[in-house]
């Protein structure tokens, strides 16, 4: 009836994953019954659950994303403690614990935390930069959010019910094969990143059409702000990739549940093939982590430079480069499984290659400060300390693509060390700046500024204490993923490691009391302007937070920086009239066929894990009834009425004036 | 002044759209069925005769393959390469590209994994 | 506060662009045929990857029967012919849509409906035959390979099956509205492109696997 679930999925005798389990549901249900209690309910299914409003989705995405990398550091957290006192002992994880902790670290951060975290700022900024009202597929959008999030959900209820992949995060087979994985764990994994993969597809699709399709009038590609340009690549290399992994995971899932054999010891499998696929996807995946953190740094440097960005052009062909040759890189991923130096060579070569268009980059950014009047906000903070951090760890990605190097550093700590050096440094303190950035325009206040530094701080700082000691305990020879070793000569690198961990969690603990801290003093911290920046590019020309159709109405753009163009005309014609013509406005309507979808597609998953067969049926008619029900709608679209919209355009107008009247910038 | 454009460009043309009149329609797709009915049939000619150089054969199945393809993009498909199709071949090219880097690779990669480094089966029957 | 200019030329030429301003949001249907069009090409993307396993585990039979063995030439020729005839019908589909023809609409919907469950049907018996003759998909990787690739385009054409039914039955409900005009053209867009990819595998895996 239950398929493989039993009362024995629950983990009664572990204590760490039932106490954490435990208290989140609390948690959750808490904050359930406040919502509820309070009256909340209806205000959130109407305005949040079941938008289809890019602006609202974006914020969405970003809350997953923050809350998932409390469950991601989380791990992280036992993971440093477990390698600090696991000298000459066990510690407190044993192996089958601590391999699905490591295996869901790495899953969490790079599909719970990293995706999310960009695809959300994109989702809420570009339609805005491009002076538009939307992207091109609302509601599909609304589908992508909330596939993702059955996918996080499912991950998390690994956690309690049953376990995790003990593979890595990523699974190579045999190992992730019925064989030699028996359990639930691998199935989790697989169907989670199947049904969230549909979501990043999705949301792929929406945000290349909307950059190519739709975009204002006089808003020609050249014109664009970088951003916009960063997130046409990523999400380019987001079509291109993930099918590849949803093809590769389907061939594993075909082995674990038909007896297929693509990756199997017997039968002819091909492991290696796995490995070949799955990194085919999995390199341009960082690369779809960190455009769109280069492009988040092009705003945040040039805004705050006063300037605008140096060498547009050789930023948009950098751009381009890396999504093409991204594509050409994967085997660095493997150079020690077996292939012959020919093939070594060119694929190193491809590598190194790679790091000029990205060194471009920084020059550019650097000569955009140059001979700036740089004003050291938080979000410049982090686009400063990204600049540092990330060389770091791009030349120790260069030395990792020499082959004959790699040999010795490959699955060392010095990779481990090199990777998150990028990932931390390039795409986190990108979401970051991106965060502190534009969190004025999503809801209307900014954030502390006082502990907005003290977080970056606290995080710069971390970083580097928790990360440098694992490139030195990487060349001493430590291997990732280890859960006990006995060699002394790396134990005070991993004890400093665990103190760089603790410091980062007070990093994190600094941020959510910002927010706190924000939230709560949210009057004194209000944005009347809608522009707290002196901003370049058309979102500063909303109100914060900008109202459901964007702009009353869309821009005229007649160059670069579109809004910088606007201000200034706009003073030098400071007191004019100008009678605007304004006209009913028709917006998609909300509907909950996301969040409905997403509904059946966790039931199909969990039932798929757990083999469920009848609830797999189920949750497949469920989904199919709910496109069926979504399309067999009349009326997808509501007007918004002229007065209406004339009214929120002089509210606007009106908190401007002070801006145009001020001479010169802030 | 919000959405309408008026100004005069070339409009983009939707994949799958064509211009013209009904007539023509139906005549470019008798054309393509009539096409890709003669490439299939030599296809299949070609993969079970013994009147060709035997060695070509792999490739004049895939010359063939292409063209069917291309009269499928072309006839059915209606992508051609007028200025108002230029975003839908942009895009096709990617996705070739992107085929070609995939399969390509996999193929070099694989080949070179297998002589260096053979899979199970194929170490014992070397063993033997 | 609005230039009525055109053509900035200092915009770069850049990818051969047309360098007069670009006139603002694309009309609805161009936007739901890009979008449909470039998840066309992710779909060709991953059908790419099943074909390298296919191409990489082709030889690995372990010890079973190879495609040369196993393939039925005549009943493949027939499957592509269902094929092709069902596209040229789609065609006729299209053009009935183009001038709201609902009799000519329901006709070739309809044919082309009979022409996929006639391939499928096909497929399926061959499918279902090779598995009664002890040679499934788990008898080796090659067969692993070989069900998934041509499986695989099977259950794309099931689902077009599907969509072309809802199709048949909203344009009989609705009649030829716009936004059902556009699903429909993105459903002419996949049902042409299933074709693509059947000439690549029955090229590919039936032709070349025989003749080696």
């Amino acid at each position: 009836m239950f398929g493989k679930l039993t009362w024995e999925a629950i983990p009664i005798d572990q204590p760490i994953p039932l106490v954490a389990g435990g208290v989140v549901l609390v948690v959750i249900l808490a904050v359930l019954v406040w919502v509820v209690l309070k009256g909340h309910l209806p205000y959130l299914w109407h305005e949040w659950i079941t938008s289809v409003d890019h602006k609202r989705i974006g914020v969405m995405y970003t809350l997953l994303a923050m809350v998932m990398l409390l469950r991601g550091f989380s791990d992280a957290l036992l993971m440093r403690a477990q390698q600090a006192l696991a000298f000459h002992s066990q510690g407190f994880l044993p192996p089958e614990h601590y391999n699905q902790i490591f295996s869901a670290h790495g899953t969490i951060m790079i599909f719970f935390v990293g995706m999310p975290f960009v695809i959300g700022l994109m989702n809420l900024v570009v339609p805005l930069q491009l002076g538009v009202r939307d992207v091109a597929f609302p509601t599909l959008n609304s589908v992508g959010f909330w596939l993702t999030a059955t996918g996080a959900l499912l991950v998390n209820v690994s956690l309690v019910v049953g376990e995790f992949a003990r593979t890595g995060w990523l699974p190579y087979p045999p190992l992730s094969e019925l064989t030699y994985s028996p359990g639930v764990g691998v199935d989790y994994y697989l169907w989670s990143l199947q049904i969230s993969g549909v979501g990043t597809l999705v949301a792929g699709i929406n945000l290349v059409t909307t950059v190519l399709k739709i975009r204002t009038r006089g808003m020609n590609y050249m014109r664009m702000p970088m951003f916009c340009w960063t997130t046409l690549a990523s999400n380019l290399l987001i079509i291109a990739a993930f099918p590849i992994l949803t093809a590769t995971l389907a061939m594993l899932i075909l082995d674990r549940y038909f007896g297929f054999h693509f990756f199997t010891n017997e039968a002819g499998g091909n492991m290696m093939m796995f490995m070949n696929l799955i990194w085919a996807w999995g390199h341009p995946e960082v690369y779809i982590l960190v455009l769109p953190a280069f492009g988040i740094f092009s705003e945040v440097v040039s805004t705050f430079s006063g300037k605008p960005l140096f060498g547009y052009r050789s930023m948009v062909l950098a751009t381009m480069a890396i999504c093409v040759i991204s594509f050409m890189v994967w085997l660095h991923h493997f150079f020690t499984m077996g292939a012959g130096p020919d093939v070594n060579a060119i694929f190193g070569i491809a590598s190194m290659v790679i790091a000029v268009p990205t060194g471009v980059k920084i020059y550019n950014w650097l000569f955009t400060m140059f001979a700036g009047r740089i004003r050291f906000a938080t979000p410049m903070l982090w686009s400063i300390g990204f600049m540092i951090t990330f060389i770091i760890g791009g030349l120790t990605g260069v030395l990792v693509a020499v082959p004959p190097a790699d040999f010795l550093l490959h699955n060392s700590l010095f990779l481990v060390a090199h990777f998150h050096n990028v990932i931390i440094g390039g795409v986190l303190f990108g979401a970051f700046a991106g965060y502190t950035y534009w969190f004025p325009k999503a809801f209307g206040f900014r954030l502390d500024e006082r502990l907005g530094m003290a977080a970056f701080w606290l995080w710069l700082v971390g970083f580097y204490v928790a990360f440098m000691p694992l490139y030195a305990v990487g060349f001493l020879g430590m291997t990732r993923r280890m859960q006990h070793y006995d060699v002394a000569e790396w134990r005070p690198w991993l004890m400093i490691a665990s103190v760089g961990a603790i410091i980062i969690t007070v990093a994190i603990a600094v941020q959510v009391m910002q927010l706190v801290v924000s939230i709560r003093n949210r009057e004194a911290l209000r944005d009347f302007t809608g522009d707290p920046w002196d901003g370049r590019s058309l979102e500063w020309a909303t109100p914060s937070p900008p109202p459901v159709f964007n702009f009353a109405v869309m821009p005229h753009v007649t160059g670069e920086d579109a809004y910088w163009a606007m201000k200034r005309r706009a003073r030098q014609e400071a007191g004019a009239k100008h009678e605007t013509d304004y006209r009913p406005i028709e917006m998609p309507r909300n509907s909950p066929t996301g969040f409905v979808c997403a509904f059946f597609a966790t039931v199909m998953g969990f039932a798929l894990i757990w083999h469920i067969w009848w609830m797999v049926i189920a949750g497949f008619i469920g989904a199919f009834a709910t496109f069926v029900v979504f399309a067999w709608r009349d009326h997808d679209e509501y007007e918004i009425p002229a007065d209406e919209v004339a009214r929120v355009d002089r509210a606007n107008l009106a908190a401007r004036r002070e801006l145009v009247t001020a001479a010169g910038s802030v | 002044m919000s959405d309408v454009h008026g100004l005069p460009h070339q409009p983009d043309v939707a994949p799958g759209d064509e211009v013209g009149g009904i007539r023509l329609h139906v005549l470019g797709y008798l054309t393509g069925l009539g096409l890709a009915l003669v490439l299939t049939a030599t296809s299949f000619f070609v993969a079970g005769t013994d009147l060709v150089w035997q060695p070509s054969i792999p490739v004049a199945i895939v010359v063939l393959a292409i063209a069917q393809m291309g009269v499928h993009v072309v006839f059915f498909l209606h992508i051609t390469t007028g200025p108002d199709n230029t975003n839908n071949v942009m895009a096709l090219a990617f996705g070739l590209l992107i085929v070609f880097l995939v399969i390509g690779g996999s193929l070099w990669i694989m080949s070179n994994l297998n002589h260096n480094m053979p899979p199970m089966d194929q170490l014992m029957l070397m063993q033997r | 506060m609005v230039a009525t200019t055109i053509a900035h030329g200092h915009d770069l030429n850049l990818l051969g662009l047309a360098d007069t301003e670009h006139e603002g949001p694309a009309p609805k249907r161009i936007v739901t045929g890009y979008g449909f069009w470039i998840f066309l090409l992710s779909d060709m993307v991953m059908f790419s990857c099943f074909f390298a396993a296919y191409a990489v585990l082709l030889g690995q039979t372990a010890g079973g029967p190879s495609g040369a063995e196993l393939f039925n030439l005549r009943s493949v020729a027939v499957e592509t012919t269902c094929l092709l005839l069902s596209s040229f019908a789609c065609g006729m589909a299209s053009i009935a849509a183009e001038v709201h023809s609902h009799l000519w609409f329901q006709i070739a919907m309809a044919v082309t409906c009979v022409l996929g469950l006639a391939f499928l049907a096909i497929e399926f018996h061959e499918f279902a035959d090779l598995v009664a003759r002890g040679a499934g998909p788990s008898r080796s990787a090659f067969l692993s390979a070989f069900f998934t690739l041509v499986g695989c385009h099977g259950l794309h054409v099931s689902a077009g099956t599907l969509w072309l039914l809802t199709m048949m039955a909203q344009v009989f409900a609705k009649g030829f509205r716009a936004d059902i005009q556009r699903r429909f053209l993105c459903f002419a867009l996949f049902w042409h492109a299933l074709d693509i990819i059947w000439v690549a595998v029955f090229s590919v895996v039936y032709l070349l696997g025989s003749a080696v």
